[in-house]
Parts: structure tokens; sequence; C-alpha cells
């Protein structure tokens, strides 16, 4: 479904992706780990197709298309959704009126008929179940005087609402409590079934109690430097970020 | 400039022969003529003209002049409907309207109500309630007026007058609706007189409207008082084609207590001016002052604001926003003024913009003039595109640019027409703020990524019907 091959990436000619490789099949859950820094949210910015980024090297493939081909919107379109670390406030636009927008201009893309006021509104309904959204919520402005948690929160309530072939979540339990890492990771999952895939970007294990991943993947320098199954987290969370540092700084030696 | 001048002695030496004016007018147009005649039209050297000239407007130098009409009676009367196509109707108002410069009526110059509250033609209203009107009527500083003021008291036609009587509350909203329609080049001047009385309260909306019109100019003089603790919410719209000029001269007396709330819209305009003079004359009274543009081509708007805190313990808010498009202009000149003795003052003032091409030529002028040392006064101004970010963030969810960029904008007019109160206008300028903008402020052509459905498109902003 997602291929990335020797991606390089910068930003003002700072290298930041050093040649990352990783597939991702339907039916799938990866992780991606690694200390700050390390480029985990430009990979995911990049997939998103933020302009700021330039990719020097390498390609990324979804679903057999060459991403870098596709607009922004047309790669949500596609159903890429990424659940942003750092969810941008819009005042003005509610979220109603921001999901209708999208959802109809998704479904368009798709030859669908767009959701009538009073379809739309159960949907709306539905999905705010999932994240245990208050309904006043949806009528407020995106992101609007949100705080951390009520915006993850929006991040997984759009993402059900969008219902994405393969969800990119980027950072989206940090700061949140047990119950609120709870909501996100069942919004998560929900969504799993063998068409869809994800990406859980988190700096902690504790997330990957409620979503288990099939693959843990640690970006250490702009390179993911080892790959594992899930218990491959719980060793980085046993070991700390310094083990993956001395053997990546070893690895490195024996290299030249 | 000498051609349109002597058209202005010719149309002075006419508008005296005419006798169905009741208003004591012949002084008045004496006075207003000799002082056009020292000041002449302002012209681009003067401080509050620089930023664009309208002698250049009203005499294109690179065209030959064509004498400027006015129309020295009422139209004969026609049923309503057939002429005044405005887009605000049906808002639950009460309308009178004017056409070319009168007070268009059938055999009924005053609407007197029960109540007391009288609504109609100045000219007739001076005819019968000559003390009251006279009051109230022209108390305009000299010192400050400039030729266009001079020009509208020199050849000023007919206006609305309204009185609200003391401790009246006026339920439904009045409607003025001025209108153009003709296919000559019209100068039109209208002196409006409002006056709420002690304790009372008005809705007025007010639309400037242009149906066919050719090259007209409008030179408008509005006064409205408020007695002791009255409310008035004054609602402007102004949607005139691309040819017209319109100039609107607001002056705003407020006594203790009293609240002014105005709202200024400007969707579609050849030139307009509003200048808004508000007169804090006695503690506690409070100005909220505000107003939304959006033009394009070249189109331009210029919001001269003018506060005036006389007296301690009062307070003044402005907020107005505009987004230009194509080459149009846009002015917000914001003057708070507060005097020596004028303490525990509070005045705000925010003006927000977004330039949508590199052509759009805004500029905004904050001002403040403070000689009292304990206020709160604050202001803020900003000229800026619409926030990356936010763009980024909403085509990532699938929407195309140019509805993220509809989405943006809508976001920011709307927060100016949510301050309107009368539920149905404030519907209908949404809706109009969002066809304004998905009509005319968008160029598709600039549309460069690959925009799923540019025919078809499904941004569908419906707020009302989908609050659950
Ligand atoms: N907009 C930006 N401008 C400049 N540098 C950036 C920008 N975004 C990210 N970076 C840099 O790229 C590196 C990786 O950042 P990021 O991808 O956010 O890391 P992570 O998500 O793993 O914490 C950091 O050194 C950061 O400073
Ligand atoms: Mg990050």
């Amino acid at each position: 479904m997602l291929k990335i091959q020797n991606l390089h990436v910068s930003i003002h000619g700072k290298e930041i992706l050093k040649g990352v490789n990783l597939e991702v099949k339907r039916g799938e859950v990866h992780a991606i780990m690694g200390p700050n820094g390390t480029g985990k949210s430009t990979l995911a910015s990049v997939i998103a197709g933020k302009e700021i980024f330039d990719v020097t090297e390498g390609s990324i493939t979804y679903k057999d298309k060459n991403i870098f081909d596709l607009s922004i919107e047309d790669r949500a379109r596609e159903g890429i959704f990424i659940g942003f670390q750092y969810p941008v406030e819009i005042p003005g636009v509610s979220i109603t009126n921001f999901m209708r927008t999208a959802l109809n201009e998704i479904r368009a893309y798709r030859g669908l008929e767009p959701l009538g006021a009073a379809q739309f509104l159960r949907l709306m309904e539905e999905k705010k179940k999932i994240v245990e959204l208050q309904s006043k919520l949806s009528e407020r402005s995106v992101n609007e005087g949100f705080s951390g948690g009520e915006k993850k929160k929006n991040e997984i309530f759009q993402m059900a609402v969008l219902e994405p072939e393969l969800a990119i979540l980027d950072e989206t339990d940090s700061g949140l409590d047990i119950d609120a890492l709870r909501v996100v990771a069942n919004g998560v999952n929900q969504l799993r079934n063998p068409e869809n895939a994800a990406i859980v970007i988190t700096h902690y294990q504790r997330l990957l109690d409620y979503i288990i991943p099939d693959f843990v993947h640690i970006l250490f320098d702009g390179k993911i430097v080892k790959s594992g199954p899930k218990e491959l987290a719980m060793e980085l969370e046993e070991k700390g970020y310094d083990w993956i540092k001395s053997e990546y700084e070893q690895s490195k030696l024996i290299g030249k | 400039m000498e051609r349109f001048n002597q058209t202005i002695e010719e149309l002075y030496r006419e508008m005296i022969q005419i006798d169905s004016l009741q208003i004591p007018c012949r002084e008045l147009r004496d006075q207003g003529m000799a002082l056009f005649r020292e000041k002449g039209i302002p012209h681009g050297k003067m401080e509050k003209w620089r930023h664009k000239a309208i002698d250049t407007l009203l005499v294109k130098p690179d065209q030959p002049f064509k004498p400027y009409l006015i129309q020295t009676e009422p139209s004969p009367y026609q049923p309503i409907d057939q002429v005044f196509k405005c887009e605000i109707k049906n808002i639950g108002t009460i309308s009178y309207h004017l056409l070319n410069g009168w007070y268009i009526h059938q055999n009924k110059p005053l609407d007197i109500r029960d109540n007391g509250v009288i609504v109609g033609s100045i000219n007739a209203a001076y005819q019968q309630f000559p003390e009251l009107v006279s009051h109230y009527f022209n108390q305009l500083d000299p010192e400050k007026q400039d030729g266009l003021i001079a020009l509208n008291q020199a050849l000023f036609t007919d206006g609305i007058f309204i009185y609200v009587p003391d401790n009246v509350v006026v339920e439904t909203p009045i409607q003025i609706v001025s209108l153009v329609d003709t296919l000559q080049k019209l100068m039109i001047q209208h002196h409006h007189l409002v006056i709420v009385g002690k304790n009372s309260q008005l809705s007025l909306v007010h639309c400037n409207d242009s149906v066919h019109e050719e090259n007209s100019f409008i030179n408008n003089i509005l006064e409205i008082n408020l007695e002791a603790n009255a409310q008035l919410h004054y609602y402007k719209m102004e949607n005139k084609d691309a040819q017209s000029i319109l100039v609107n001269n607001t002056f705003v007396n407020q006594a203790a207590d009293s609240r002014f709330t105005s709202n200024m819209i400007t969707f579609n305009c050849g030139y307009v001016r509003n200048s808004l003079e508000v007169h804090l004359k006695e503690e506690g009274s409070d100005a909220n002052l505000y107003g939304l543009y959006l033009v394009d081509r070249k189109q331009y708007i210029d919001n001269q604001v003018n506060v005036i805190h006389h007296v301690p313990h009062c307070t003044s808010n402005q907020i107005y926003k505009g987004i230009a498009d194509d080459e149009a202009g846009a002015n917000f000149s914001g003057h708070i003024y507060v005097a020596k003795d004028a303490q525990q003052t509070a005045a705000y003032q925010i003006n927000r913009n977004i330039a949508l091409t590199d052509e759009a030529k805004i500029t905004t002028r904050p001002f403040l003039e403070i000689y009292a040392d304990d206020v709160k006064c604050s202001h803020g101004a900003t000229i800026g595109q619409l926030d990356e970010n936010a763009m980024f963030y909403l085509r990532t969810r699938g929407i195309c640019l140019r509805n993220a960029r509809m989405l943006l904008m809508f976001a920011f007019a709307n927060e100016i027409a949510n301050l309107v109160l009368i539920e149905k206008l404030r519907e209908r300028l949404n809706d109009m703020i969002k066809r304004r903008l998905s009509g005319e402020l968008t160029i598709c052509d600039q549309c460069m990524m690959n925009c799923a459905d540019k025919e078809n498109l499904i941004y569908d902003i419906d707020t009302t019907r989908l609050r659950s």
C-alpha cells in the first residue's frame, strides 16, 4: 500500500531524513518510535504534502502511485489521513462546516453523491460517540481554544468521519491522560480492518499497550535503524534511547 | 476641476429656484456654496485624501468632462417592487425608499405612528415639525467641514427623517433603501436625520444599492442623535456598481449612557468613502463600530472612523475587516481622540485585512490622540494573506485549494456579519458573503492545484440548517 524507498528530505539545506525505507501493507499497523528531533513528524508531513520540505532523493508510492504526483487534497481523497502532532487552530471555521466540506469533496472524488444535511448530522453524532466528544465541541471553531487533549480527540474524530485507508498518527498520545489515551486507541482500533493500515508515531511505549502494532521501527538520526515485532517497543522502553544511540554509533564505526 | 466647479455653480442656481424644499435651505445653501467655493473638492495632496484622491475620480483627467445633473423633483410614484430589487428584502423590516435623491411615497410624505414615531421625508418633517427638526438639523462643526460637506449643504435635495420619542422601543427594524436608477450622470446628495429619544431603542438598516446607473456621484450627510440611555443599531449595506462614487458622512452625537452600534458592510463599489464621526459627549456612552469590506477588480473602499471621547467614563470599540482581491484598494483610517478630562476612557481599535494579490492596495492608519492619563486604549492593524498553515491543514482533509480559501475567507468575514443582531439580516448577509466570495473574489484560473471539481463546487456552508 505504502512504499518508501531511500527517502532523503531536507529543509533549508539541512538534511533531516537520510534514506528512510518502509513498506506498509494493508491490514498492518506499524509503530515508529524515536527520540525528539529525529524526523518523525517530517516524515508524516512529507507524506501529507507539506511544501516547505525538499525531497532530494528516493520515492514514496501509495497504492502504486507516485505520491509526489498527487496534490495535498488528492492524497487525502485517495485515503491518506494524518493526525497531526500540532493540529492547527482555524478561528471561524466550524468543525461541522469543515467536516462537511471535506467529506463531500472526498465523496465527489470517489464518484459518490454528497451527503444531505440530515445524513451528515447522523454521521457526526455516530462518530462523536467513538471519541466521546462533547456535542458542543463540534459546533466550535476548528481547534480554537481546545486543550491539548481536545485537539488530539478532534483529530481522531476527523479520522473517524473521513474513514481513511491509511492513517498516520503523529504523537497523538502525547499529553493525554489514561482515559483520553484509551479513547484515542479505541478510535484507531475501530478503523482497523484487513483493508486499512496505520502508522502510529509515538515517543512512548504506553500507547502500544492499547494499539498493538505488527511492526515497530526505530527512527534515529533520519534513518530507520532498527525494526522488529511489538516486543521491540518494550525493549526500547526498558533500555531507553541511549541503547539505540550507542548501537547506532557502533554500527557506524563498524561501517567505516 | 474648473468645469466641475462651473457645473456646481449652475446646479446651485438651479436649486435655489426650486421652492418645493421646505427646509430653510436658502441660508444653508448659500453658506454651503460659499464654503465650497473656498474649499473645493478635496484633492490628493490633503492628508486625509492622500491614499486615494476623489477629484480625479469626479473629473477624469483623460476623459472629456460630462457635467453632472441633479434630478430636481421626485420621480412619479411607482409600486416599489418594480424598482427596488434590493437583495436585503423580507428581513422583517418596515422599509422606506429613496430614489435618485428623493423620498418616494404615495401621498404620504410622513409616516406618523400612534406611539409618536415619525418616519419620512426631511422636507415634509420640517414643514410639519419645524422646531424639532431645526433643533437637530445641520449641527455640524463648521471648523471641520470639508468641501464635500459644503457641497451637500449647497445642493441637497431630500433625505430621511426618523424620530423616536422618549421611552419607545421600536420593535420592528426600520429599513432605508437609497437607490439610483438612471441612465443620466446624476449627482445625489441626501441629508438624513435620525433622533432616538431618552431610553428609546431603534434598529436601522440602511442600504445603498444601484440598479442602472451611469457614473453617479452620491454625497450624503447623515446626522444621528442619541439622547440619554438611547440605543441604536445602525446597519449600513453597500452594494454598488463599479461606475459609482459614494461618499457617506455620518455624524453621531451620544448623550449619557447611550449606546451606538454600527456595522458598515460593503460588498461591491466603484469608490466608497464612509466617514463616520462619533462624539461621546456625556458620561457612560458607548460606541461599537464594526465594518466589513469585500472588494475586487478596481474597486476602492475607504473607511474613515473618528471617535471623540469628550468626557470621562465612555467606551468605544472599532473592529473593521476586509479582503481585497485583484487590483482593488482599501483604506482604514481610525482616529481615537481622548480629551484632556476624559479619564477612565476605554477605547479599542482593530483593523484586519487580507490582500489576495500583490496588486491589491491596502492601507491602514491607526491614529491615537490621547490627552487624558487614566485611559485604556489599544489598537492593532494587520495586512496579511490567508494563513498558510490553516490552508495546508484544510487541504490535508481533502478540501481543494479553492474551497480552503473560501472557508478561511468566509470565517474571516463572518466574524463581522455575526455581530448583526437582526437574525434574518445576519443570515442574508452570510449568504451574500458566501456568494460574494465564491462568485467574485476567487479566481479559478489561479487555482494551480488539480481541483477535482472546478465546475461543480460542493463547497457548502449552511450553518443554520446544520445546527443540531
Ligand atoms: N519548519 C521547520 N523549519 C526548520 N526546521 C525544521 C522544521 N520542521 C522540522 N525541522 C527540523 O527537523 C528536525 C526533525 O524534526 P521533526 O520531524 O519534528 O522531529 P520529531 O517529530 O522526530 O521530533 C528537527 O531538527 C527540527 O528542528
Ligand atoms: Mg514530532
